[in-house]
């Protein structure tokens, strides 16, 4: 066990947890920030995609305590004062999901990408996104979204 | 007010899902919970010697470990198949039983033995390792053509063989046949897959000891069947005593309608320790155990005349089950297949023969599209190797064969309401640039690759499933739909649907229609569904069904709701009933200026004598209350048809195959909302085209599974597609009073055929099996080459 120590989606948080505790588990599990979703066991899906220091990372793939002092951004911390990101509204107009499995992880796969490329084409967007795995929108409407976006960042 | 239905409503479901709120089943956390582990076979066909718990009871945390001797002596019940179905000689089809936890024997690598129960999950699993099952392994059965010939897996089941079909008439084939100028004949696989929603399946039950109540949270299409067959069946619990709750579920594709072991035993446990349990299957049980599709081995022929008019087609098919009949395991490859099998062709005599087969394999059952994908790459399979054969142009082939008139009497069984086959072709040639394609060739060409082009022309029978359609095929279950449209006294309105969304977009299509029909904004309406304590009873979602059967049961009840507030209006205004018209929310009395908005009407019918006029009590033979209920059992099934058409260009020197274009045009009738049947088309064309170039489920010869992980099944991903092209024509149904047909599965129908008789035209007509792997495609290339060079 040991003391992790993050700053996420703006608060400080403070939990004990044992020491092969991955992040993934530490958001879900320890503080109930259950948007973050796990869809597979070999760190393939993308569901569970956050933002670490700003960086887009699937949260299954760290422990904890591997980035403990960091400050994380989930899908609950993307809205400012209760107003959807303009990711999160671009998915909502163009229909960007469906069951909303694979979106929380997919939306923040895409907010990363236009943090490091401005106005991605759709073959940039499309390999960009060739972490996360979607099984419902066959990924146009997802494209779409993402391109959407990008005029409103 | 304008109409919602036919319009781009933005989805009410979505602000949850795109802010983490969802919730779906692993994120449901009780109090004083505890975690389940099942012990699986390891081996695809053992008998259990010994199964010894003792070690793994002393492990740190356990709480309980149960095997299959606690269930069966509880006489929990096991897993059941939905449908009887008959052989060609009038015998029963056989099923082995499939207890929830395997006593005796294992059939499949995967199938559970025991589960343990801790204080923790860290706990549960380091207990399961402790637990030692000794196992005779046996020779497995793995393979879908040669099941008949193996071992028989279970006791009594000669041959393996659960029932030998027949649809059709093999005398009038025989007599259609001799009379052919040529026959066509191909022998087809239809590769197995894995449904692979991206939540993976899970539970938690739950157990009060006051109330004696069951609550089974769970990753279900079909809550209240799940209960059904839970308690009917598995004798868990009678059924007031047992709710079962689907909350938000990602995804399903059929996946999800199964009643799964895990959904029992902890159902079951969770009664026996008085404590709540929680299972989440890991993606690699996933792979092992949920439900797998197709597989199917496949003779099939086609007799036509040297002019190309289609005489008679059979279709011989040996249908894998896996190890045990499921839910829709056994009317999967025999009722949505066989009739579907002659496709949208006039086809005077045709049968099909389903030999289904039990292997050491996960069982086999509906996924999406469910039979008419397999029918569906059969005919169309069969019709472009006819157009290579007579030389004959594909699209002109499948013009000269269509019906001329609607209703199509189908060959085997279906009557199809309406359609325009010949419409939805030449606007997918319009729509695909056919006219251009040899151009595009011959640019292909100049750059050393080849270029081929693929058509499908498809229906399919949705609205699953007519009570009176299905009885007279022999099957036992009709399915219909139900709905509760509830009235608030201040006005809003809650609509409980026996469909399921798990993806679909009910809350905004049910919510449009529901509008639509009451005059009451969509704000104020809430589509309620997926828990078994809030409504009836439902039958669940799958079969493209769920507008065309469950939204009409809205459309219903909204009508029941419109006539008592006629009643009532009359009442209140002192006029005839009679004279009540309803528009846009308002029932107005004809020929005059009096009317009562139906807000006005509801609250009357909870409170009446609150408001002035209300003096009097309801109308004569009305109770108090605004609330009616419908439940739907449609005529016919529906039949949405459409024409795909696509393109690849193959890289000779890899093999690999770019998909280049990809062209839809679908008549699903009535569209409600054209984003959310977009987005259905889009997923069912990428599930299609996953199927034909890169997924395939595979098991060794010894049973274990190969593609047990993203690593090895190949997910179709963002860069794998091109910008699908699609469009409608339309023709309403006249079955049902929408004038729908379903949507959800026409892509995951129409796109294997379409994209691999691409391919196939891409390489001069040689035969590959699905998935076309570059592997495939590259030794293709260069037979190719050498018959080329011989030419030469």
């Amino acid at each position: 066990m040991g003391k992790i120590s993050l700053e996420v989606n703006g608060r400080k948080v403070e939990k004990e947890a044992s020491d092969n505790t991955l992040l993934s588990t530490f958001l879900r599990e320890h503080l109930q920030l259950t948007g973050t979703h796990i869809g597979c066991d070999t760190s393939q899906c993308g569901a569970c995609v956050v933002h670490v220091d700003g960086n887009s990372l699937k949260s299954c793939t760290a422990l904890a305590a591997d980035v403990n002092g960091s400050k994380v951004t989930t899908i609950e911390g993307l809205e400012t004062n209760g107003k959807m990101h303009p990711m999160q509204e671009a998915f909502k107009k163009l229909h960007g999901l469906q069951c909303g499995f694979c979106t929380p992880g997919m939306v923040m796969s895409a907010v990363d990408l236009l943090q490091k490329n401005k106005k991605p084409s759709d073959t940039e967007i499309r390999d960009w996104l060739e972490g996360n795995i979607c099984r419902c929108t066959g990924y146009q409407n997802i494209v779409a979204a993402v391109k959407e976006a990008a005029t409103k960042m | 007010m304008a109409s919602l239905v036919g319009s781009r409503v933005e989805r009410k479901e979505d602000k949850r899902f795109l802010t983490g709120k969802g919730r779906y089943t692993a994120d449901i956390n009780l109090a004083n919970q505890t975690y389940a582990i099942f012990v699986r076979s390891p081996h695809a066909r053992a008998s259990i010697k010994k199964l010894n718990i003792d070690k793994a009871l002393k492990s740190s945390g356990v709480v309980s470990i149960l095997t299959g001797k606690e269930i069966a002596d509880d006489k929990i019940g096991g897993l059941i198949a939905g449908w009887a179905i008959r052989s060609e000689d009038g015998t029963e089809m056989k099923c082995p039983g499939n207890p929830p936890l395997a006593k005796d024997n294992v059939n499949f690598v995967g199938d559970p033995v025991a589960v343990v129960i801790a204080e923790s999950l860290a706990e549960a699993k380091e207990a399961a390792e402790k637990v030692e099952v000794d196992y005779k392994v046996l020779k497995a059965v793995t393979s879908t053509a040669d099941a008949i010939n193996g071992d028989a897996i279970h006791e009594g089941i000669d041959k393996n063989l659960c029932f030998d079909w027949l649809l059709g008439d093999r005398q009038k084939v025989k007599e259609a046949f001799d009379k052919a100028d040529k026959v066509i004949s191909i022998d087809i696989i239809n590769n197995r897959l894995i449904p692979n929603a991206m939540e993976p399946r899970a539970c938690v039950a739950d157990y009060n000891a006051a109330s004696e109540e069951i609550t089974l949270y769970t990753t279900s299409q079909n809550p209240h069947l799940s209960r059904l067959i839970m308690s009917a069946f598995g004798n868990v619990a009678p059924e007031h005593k047992l709710r079962v709750v689907a909350p938000d579920v990602g995804g399903g594709f059929g996946s999800k309608i199964n009643v799964y072991n895990e959904d029992i035993v902890c159902s079951w446990a969770a009664k026996k320790i008085n404590r709540a349990i929680k299972w989440v299957a890991e993606r690699s049980e996933s792979f092992l155990t949920d439900i797998h599709g197709r597989d199917h081995v496949t003779h099939a022929e086609l007799a036509v005349t040297k002019d190309g008019k289609f005489l008679g087609f059979k279709n011989e098919t040996i249908a894998n089950l896996g190890a045990y009949a499921r839910v829709f395991g056994t009317v999967t490859p025999t009722y949505l297949f066989g009739p579907c099998a002659t496709g949208v062709y006039e086809i005077p005599a045709a049968y099909t023969n389903v030999k289904a087969v039990y292997t050491n394999t996960a069982p086999v059952d509906a996924y999406r599209g469910a039979g008419r994908p397999e029918a569906t790459y059969t005919i169309e399979r069969l019709v472009e190797k006819a157009s290579m054969e007579l030389g004959i142009d594909k699209t002109e082939l499948r013009i000269k064969n269509f019906p001329t008139a609607f209703p199509f009497k189908q060959t085997l069984v279906h009557t199809v309401d309406s359609g325009d086959y010949v419409a939805g072709m030449e606007k997918a040639k319009q729509m695909a640039d056919y006219k251009g394609f040899e151009a595009r060739r011959k640019e292909s060409e100049a750059k050393g690759k080849l270029r081929g082009i693929g058509v499908t022309s498809y229906f399919e029978a949705c609205g699953i499933a007519p009570s009176a359609a299905v009885m007279s095929l022999g099957c036992g279950v009709g399915l219909w739909e139900s709905a509760e449209v509830r009235f608030n006294p201040t006005g809003q309105v809650t609509v409980y649907t026996g469909s399921h969304s798990h993806g679909q977009s009910h809350q905004t299509t049910f919510a449009q229609i529901a509008a639509d029909e009451l005059g009451v904004p969509i704000e104020n309406i809430d589509i309620v569904h997926g828990d078994t304590d809030k409504g009836t009873f439902g039958m669940g979602t799958y079969g493209s069904r769920s507008l065309a059967v469950g939204g009409i049961a809205i459309v219903n009840a909204c009508k029941k709701i419109v006539e008592k507030g006629k009643r009532v209006t009359a009442k209140m205004l002192e006029a005839n009933p009679e004279d009540v018209e309803f528009k846009d929310g308002e029932f107005i009395v004809s020929k005059s200026n009096k009317k009562k908005t139906i807000g006005e009407v509801a609250f009357a019918c909870y409170l009446p004598g609150v408001r002035d006029e209300m003096k009097s009590p309801l109308p004569e033979g009305d109770e108090p209350g605004l609330k009616e209920t419908s439940f739907y059992d449609p005529s016919n099934f529906s039949f949405p048809a459409g024409t795909h058409i696509a393109e690849v260009e193959i890289d000779p020197e890899t093999g690999h195959v770019k998909l280049e274009k990809y062209t839809a045009c679908d008549d699903f009738g009535r569209i409600i909302n054209p984003m959310v049947v977009e987005g259905q088309v889009h997923g069912g064309l990428a599930q299609g085209i996953g199927q034909a170039l890169y997924e395939n489920a595979e098991y060794d010869e010894t049973g274990q599974l190969m593609t047990g992980s993203y690593m090895d099944y190949t997910m179709p991903r963002a860069d794998n597609f091109p910008e699908f092209n699609i469009g409608y024509t339309c023709t309403h149904a006249t079955t049902n009073p929408l004038g729908v047909k379903g949507c959800g599965e026409a892509g995951a129908i129409a796109a294997p055929p379409t994209v691999m008789n691409a391919v196939i035209d891409a390489l001069g007509g040689q035969e590959v099996t699905m998935p076309a792997t570059a592997e495939k495609v590259w030794k293709a290339c260069k037979n190719l080459k050498k018959s080329n060079a011989k030419a030469a």
